[in-house]
Order: structure tokens, then C-alpha cells, then sequence
């Protein structure tokens, strides 16, 4: 990625990055951006990982053996936040700083130092979350929900940071988002209508407009924390009239669209990966676009089937499981289209293309155990269990973390113009394919069992599962250690890489030299419909 | 990032984006804006959408009724259980003076409630009731209520707290038993005592809004 550098000077109206640590702090570039935020949510990824490995080396026996269980829920906690708001979102907005711009034929941001500042302010907010890890009375350990009243009345007193860290990542979020809408709504090239706009510029429009809308509301759930913390409010405090339920209500409000915001963009990437490597157009263009809006859309209006079990009345439990239910009809369409695009394609399967496909399959199970989640009657037995654990770890690692996985290889020689090892990324496909598999699909098991979430003992009749699971946490998280050492040795000893990468790859960054110049597309390019379409 | 264009019609178009540009921010900043306001909104939109469909099981503020206009149900008895409980890190004893009572529907009953304050300190209590099954919310009124108001208690001090109900006529059928559950909450820190007893012997008292 260091190798875009190709200025060998440079003043008032230098073309190329300027030099040293300045390039990075003060650079407005949206490819330097977006190379910051990708290794920024790697070294966040990593980070969330160690604290996932604690909790599964706990875990592989009953009993407690390496940290004591308020250490424990600091773990689960932590790793939630970290891979929500460190590793995944930050890694998605990398990805768009890098490819929206080339993709509608921009030069740039339309924001560029906005741009820089969303970025900066993440190292700060992620700072001050880790380092309330080594306070007085600990870091966070209500989970990563963080219902009240654990995280006001019975919060540790770091709680404040963490307040803060959450305001500050929120401003990011919504900085980055309105930069991205603004970028795609003012800046494509002439001919680039909405409706031939590449499916990953599309589900990153969408998955903005839900940032803007619901980053607020998380803002104001953590302002009403930080009132009643400190300012003697009741919002959520039943003794001076609030209601610890309404805050569930107000987080949840922001936390479902939350996780279409981690899989939209996701949805884009593998628009664009197994069209090229099936070498086929991709299937129901249209047909995707308004799956993505209604996904959108349903996201609203299911909120409350995180809460099923707080007591509600049957009208509202029925709303809420079959809006539940109705998103898997877009979903399905997606899915659907996918596999039509592969069926009779010329296929090949290179590492982008396995871990697309592996995208397709698993995404798949994970929404799988998510309708059955939706069930209201049977939710009460699955809530809270590792059931639930295993269905969002389905959609969240060889979900969302697979696409970017596959992102970061399939556009890795147009950012770096090197090619990477082919072997190696295979190496790397398979060992993280097994060590997800081998990790999550127990915790079903337990789950139906009846394992709650959250807890660093458990009795002896789920010891066999756990121990396979943290086998395959450790397998999982040294492959990640290995895709480090892949990427790294590409970057400095790959082979050079064509303009057009991949025989079926379609879109404008394919136009532009490999390793894409610092500055691109300032004179916007004629937009051709086989090139943008496919 | 300044571009070199090649011609003052480029530089135009430039100009013409940079407005647009503007005007998507405005709009978008002005969605932040209303989604803030909105997060907050949720507040008392969540108490009226609780009050209207008696969802968080909490019961209405005082009710009116007019006993000689109503004639009770003599065909339904329904069993009110009582629930007290002191919230965490309350030393106040609390209890009702019968477990149960049966009543008909439309027809008002008072029971008492007590409540002592085992401390060597005044204090200040706030009683928050919350009803189950929530399809009955809407049909028991208090027509007269302890926790419609705070107590101070002096050291020691206990008294008998009386609580009139009706159970309306017209709660769904298939409801045959409710239970009534107070929760007994310390809010001393957060009132101003001398405002509650408004009497002579404040110099006993701790610093007001502790």
C-alpha cells in the first residue's frame, strides 16, 4: 500500500504524497484514508481477537482457571465493542474510501479533510475505550449492549470513558456517512445514473443513510448513561420514574439497523466478486438494489425480537416475528441471485472467489438460525444462550469479516499492484473456512442445550463443545496472524500485477494502472455500459 | 485538492459541484439533527405509548369514580394479589396487611399497606407500582394512593398506609387474578427533605438533596 508512492519531489503543487509520519496525519488522499482505516480496523481486529482468545482459553474447561469472572465479562464485553465499532465498520469505511471514489469515477471525497478528521478521531475514542482495561474498578463489563442498569447504577467508574469513546466514534460514523452520500450523490461521471451504479457503491449509499439515522440515537442512549450517571436523571432508573426497559427499547431502535450496516456493504463486495471470477453479469442487477433498500427499510420495524423475553403483549410479539420473518424474503432474493450468477458461469476459484462463495454458504446458515431465532415461542428457550452467540458469530465472521477478507485480495493488486501468493491466500482460505466452522457450529449445540452467553463457567455436560470451540478459536485467530504475514510479504515481494487483475473483473478502478496513481479520475472518464454494467 | 482544469468550463462545473455538495451536507446534517432530537423524543414518547396500552404494567394516576353510579359485578371475583419489595439497598421493612383480597368487579375496596423505617435517620421513600398480566393495567384504577406521593419517615418511625382500588367492570374476561407488586425505592438524595416535612426540626436533618 506504501507503494503509491512514486513523487520524488514535491512543493506547492505537488501531485504525489508528501513524505514521512506528515503524510499520514495530514493527508486528505481518500486512498491514503482509506489504507489508514483498513489498518487501523486490522490492528483493532487483532486487539478484539486476543480478547476473544481469552475468553475461549477460559472456556476450554469447565471451572476457572486463567481469570477471575469479573475480568471475564470486561473480555466479552470488550471484544464485542472492539469487533463492532474497531474492526468491522472501520474496515467498511476503508473499503469505500478506497473504491467509491474510483468506482463512480470521482477524483476524490467530496469532503476530503472531513474525511481525514473522521478517521483521526477513532485511534482517540479506540485509546481511551482500551486503556479504561487497565483502570481502577476495570473497563467495561455490562456486554456490549450495555443495558442499563449495569452500565449506570452497577457500571464501573470507567463507564464515563467509555461513554465518550462511543460519542466519538458515533461523530466518526457520521462524518464518514455523510461524506460517503455526498461523494456518490454530487460526484459520479457523467453517464453513471443511479441505476448503474456498482452494487457495492449502491449498498454503501444505503448503509449511510442508515448510519446517519441511527448513529444519533445511539449518541442520545449513551447522553441519557452519562445524565443518569452524573447528573442524578432517572431515565432509566425506576425509582425516579424512568424505565430500565425503555433503554433496551432505544438501544435495540439503533442496534438492528447496526447489524445491516456490518452486512450491506458485504452484500456489495460479493456483487462484485463472484461476477468476476464466474465471469457472468451479475444476476438481477435491479432485483438487488431494492432487496438492499427493503432490507433497510425492514431493519426499522424489528427492533423489539432482541427483547422478546422482557414481557410483552402477544399483538406486538406477532409484529415483531413475522417483520422478523419478512426480511428473509429480500435476503433470500440476494441469495438467489448469487447462485444464479455462478449457475453455468465459466468459474474459477481464487482466493477472493472462495471466500465469496464460503460468504454465500455460511452468511446463509447464520440466517438460518436467525429465523429460528425469530420464532417468538422458541426464543424464549434460545435467548441469551450460545445459540444466539453462534448465529451472530455466522453473519458476523464469515459474513461481514469473510467479505472484507475477500475484498482486501480482490482489489489488493489495484491498490498495491502487486499480486499476492496464491497459495498462500489458499492456505489462508482454508485454514480460517475450518477454524470458523469448527469454532461456531458447536455453540448451536450448546446453545440447545441450554448454555447461557456470557458466563466463564458452565457445567460439565457442555465440556466437549467448548473444548472444540476453543480449538477452532485458535486455529481461527493464528490464520488471521497468517493473512498479516500474506499480505505483508505481498506487498514487498509480489509480482506485479495487470491493470485489469482478473480476467471477469468489470468496473472504472479496473480502467485506471495498477498500482492506481495517487490522484485519479480528475478528468471524469467516459462511462461505458459494458464496462459498468458487467 | 486543488485540480488543474483545462478549460473555464471544467472550473465551472468544479464550482457547481462544490454548491451541490453543500447542499447534500445541509440536508444530511439537518437528518443528524432530527434524529438526535428524536432519540430524545423516544423518551416521552415511550410513557405515552406505556400509558396508552398499559405495556410496562404501570397503573394510572389518581382515578375519579362515583360509587353510588356503579353497580358492581356480582358475577366475576377476582383475586388481587399484593407484592411488596424494598429496592436494592433500602433498609425500610414493607409489607401489606393481607397477602390477597377478592373483589368484584366495580366495586371499590381499601387495604392497607405498612411500612417502617428501621434506620436512625429521617428518610424519604417512593413506592412505584406495577401490575401483571398488562392486559389489566388499563382496568385497575387507585382512587387513592400511597405511592401517588412520597413518605418521610423519622427513625423508627412506622406507619399504615391505606390504598382504595376498583377493578373495572369491563377487564377482559379471561383475567381472573392480578397481582399488584410495589417497589419501594430510597430517593432521600434526590429530594429535599425539609420540603417533605416542612416542620420545625430541620437542624436534625441531613444537608438538603443529600
Amino acid at each position: 500500500m506504501s507503494e503509491v508512492i512514486h513523487a520524488d519531489h514535491h512543493d506547492d503543487h505537488a501531485h504525489g504524497p508528501a513524505k514521512g509520519l506528515k503524510r499520514w496525519l495530514f493527508t486528505t488522499n481518500h486512498k491514503d484514508i482509506g489504507t489508514l482505516y483498513l489498518w487501523f480496523s486490522f490492528a483493532m481486529f487483532l486487539i478484539g481477537g486476543v480478547l476473544a482468545l481469552v475468553i475461549r482459553a477460559e472456556l476450554f474447561q469447565p471451572g476457572l482457571q486463567f481469570v477471575q469472572p469479573e475480568f471475564f465479562n470486561q473480555m466479552t464485553t470488550n471484544h464485542g465493542l472492539i469487533m463492532v465499532f474497531g474492526a468491522i465498520m472501520p474496515a467498511f469505511v476503508g473499503l469505500a474510501n478506497w473504491l467509491v471514489p474510483m468506482q463512480v469515477g470521482a477524483p476524490d471525497m467530496a469532503l476530503p479533510r472531513m474525511n481525514n478528521l473522521s478517521f483521526w478521531i477513532l485511534p482517540f475514542a479506540f485509546g481511551m475505550m482500551i486503556s479504561t482495561l487497565f483502570m481502577e474498578g476495570g473497563g467495561p463489563n455490562f456486554g456490549w449492549t450495555f443495558y442499563a442498569p449495569l452500565s449506570t447504577t452497577y457500571a464501573p467508574p470507567s463507564v464515563t470513558y467509555f461513554i465518550f469513546a462511543v460519542h466519538l466514534m458515533g461523530a466518526s460514523s457520521i462524518m464518514g456517512s455523510i461524506n460517503i452520500i455526498a461523494t456518490i450523490l454530487n460526484m459520479r461521471a457523467p453517464g453513471m445514473t443511479l441505476m448503474k451504479m456498482p452494487m457495492f457503491v449502491w449498498t454503501w449509499l444505503i448503509t449511510a443513510y442508515l448510519l446517519i439515522a441511527v448513529m444519533p440515537v445511539l449518541a442520545g442512549a449513551v447522553t441519557m448513561m452519562l445524565f443518569d450517571i452524573h447528573f442524578n436523571t432517572s431515565f432509566f432508573n425506576a425509582a425516579g420514574g424512568g424505565d430500565p426497559v425503555m433503554f433496551q427499547h432505544i438501544l435495540w431502535f439503533f442496534g438492528h439497523p447496526e447489524v445491516y450496516i456490518m452486512i450491506l456493504p458485504a452484500f456489495g463486495i460479493v456483487s462484485h466478486i463472484i461476477p468476476a471470477f464466474a465471469r457472468k453479469r451479475l444476476f438481477g442487477y435491479t432485483s438487488m438494489v431494492y432487496a438492499v433498500a427493503s432490507i433497510a427499510f425492514l431493519s426499522f420495524i424489528v427492533w423489539a425480537h432482541h427483547m422478546f423475553t422482557v414481557g410483552m403483549p402477544l399483538a406486538g410479539q406477532l409484529f415483531f416475528m413475522y417483520s422478523t420473518m419478512l426480511i428473509a424474503v429480500p435476503t433470500g432474493v440476494k441469495v438467489f441471485n448469487w447462485i444464479s450468477t455462478m449457475w453455468r458461469g465459466s468459474m474459477t476459484f481464487e482466493t477472493p472467489m472462495l471466500f465469496a462463495i464460503a460468504f454465500v454458504v455460511l452468511f446463509t446458515m447464520g440466517g438460518f438460525s436467525g429465523l429460528m431465532l425469530a420464532i417468538t415461542p422458541v426464543d424464549y428457550q434460545y435467548h441469551d444462550t450460545y445459540f444466539v452467540v453462534a448465529h451472530f458469530h455466522y453473519v458476523l465472521v464469515p459474513g461481514a469479516l469473510f467479505s472484507i477478507i475477500a475484498a482486501v485480495y480482490f482489489w489488493f493488486p489495484k491498490w498495491t499492484g502487486k499480486m499476492y501468493d496464491e497459495t498462500l491466500g489458499k492456505i489462508h482460505f482454508w485454514l480460517s473456512f475450518v477454524g470458523v466452522n469448527v469454532t461456531f457450529f458447536p455453540q448451536h449445540f450448546s446453545g440447545l442445550a441450554g448454555m447461557p452467553r456470557r458466563i466463564p463457567d458452565y457445567p460439565l455436560q457442555f465440556a466437549d463443545f467448548n473444548m472444540i470451540s476453543s480449538v477452532g478459536a485458535f486455529i481461527f485467530g493464528l490464520s488471521q496472524v497468517f493473512f498479516l504475514y500474506v499480505i505483508i510479504k505481498s506487498i514487498r515481494s509480489g509480482a506485479p500485477a495487470a491493470d485489469r487483475s482478473w480476467e471477469g473483473a468489470k468496473g472504472l478502478e479496473w480502467t485506471l494502472p495498477s498500482p492506481a496513481p495517487y490522484h485519479s479520475f480528475t478528468h471524469p472518464p467516459v462511462v461505458k455500459d459494458e464496462e459498468v454494467l458487467g | 485538492m486543488k485540480r488543474c482544469w483545462a478549460n473555464t468550463e471544467a472550473a465551472m462545473t468544479e464550482q457547481a459541484q462544490q454548491t451541490q455538495i453543500k447542499r447534500t451536507v445541509r440536508k444530511l446534517s439537518l437528518i443528524v439533527l432530527g434524529m438526535c432530537g428524536f432519540a430524545f423524543a423516544l423518551v416521552p414518547l415511550y410513557d405515552l405509548f406505556c400509558e396508552i396500552t398499559g405495556l410496562n404494567g404501570k397503573t394510572g394516576g389518581p382515578y375519579i369514580f362515583d360509587e353510588a353510579s356503579t353497580e358492581p359485578d356480582r358475577s366475576r371475583l377476582i383475586k388481587v394479589n399484593f407484592l411488596t419489595n424494598t429496592n436494592e439497598g433500602m433498609p425500610w421493612k414493607f409489607w401489606p396487611a393481607k397477602g390477597a383480597v377478592r373483589v368484584h368487579p366495580g366495586e371499590a375496596k381499601t387495604v392497607s399497606f405498612f411500612v417502617k423505617n428501621t434506620t436512625n435517620k429521617p428518610m424519604v421513600a417512593q413506592a412505584i407500582p406495577s401490575l401483571v398480566p398488562f392486559s389489566a393495567a388499563d382496568f385497575f384504577h387507585e382512587t387513592e394512593c400511597f405511592c401517588f406521593e412520597q413518605q418521610m419517615l423519622l427513625p423508627g418511625e412506622e406507619v399504615e398506609m391505606p390504598m382504595r382500588f376498583i377493578v373495572g367492570r369491563e377487564l377482559p374476561k379471561n383475567v381472573g387474578s392480578i397481582n399488584l407488586s410495589y417497589a419501594l425505592f430510597d430517593i432521600t438524595d434526590r429530594v429535599d427533605i425539609s420540603t417533605v416535612v416542612g416542620n420545625g426540626d430541620q437542624d436534625q436533618l441531613p444537608a438538603a438533596g443529600g
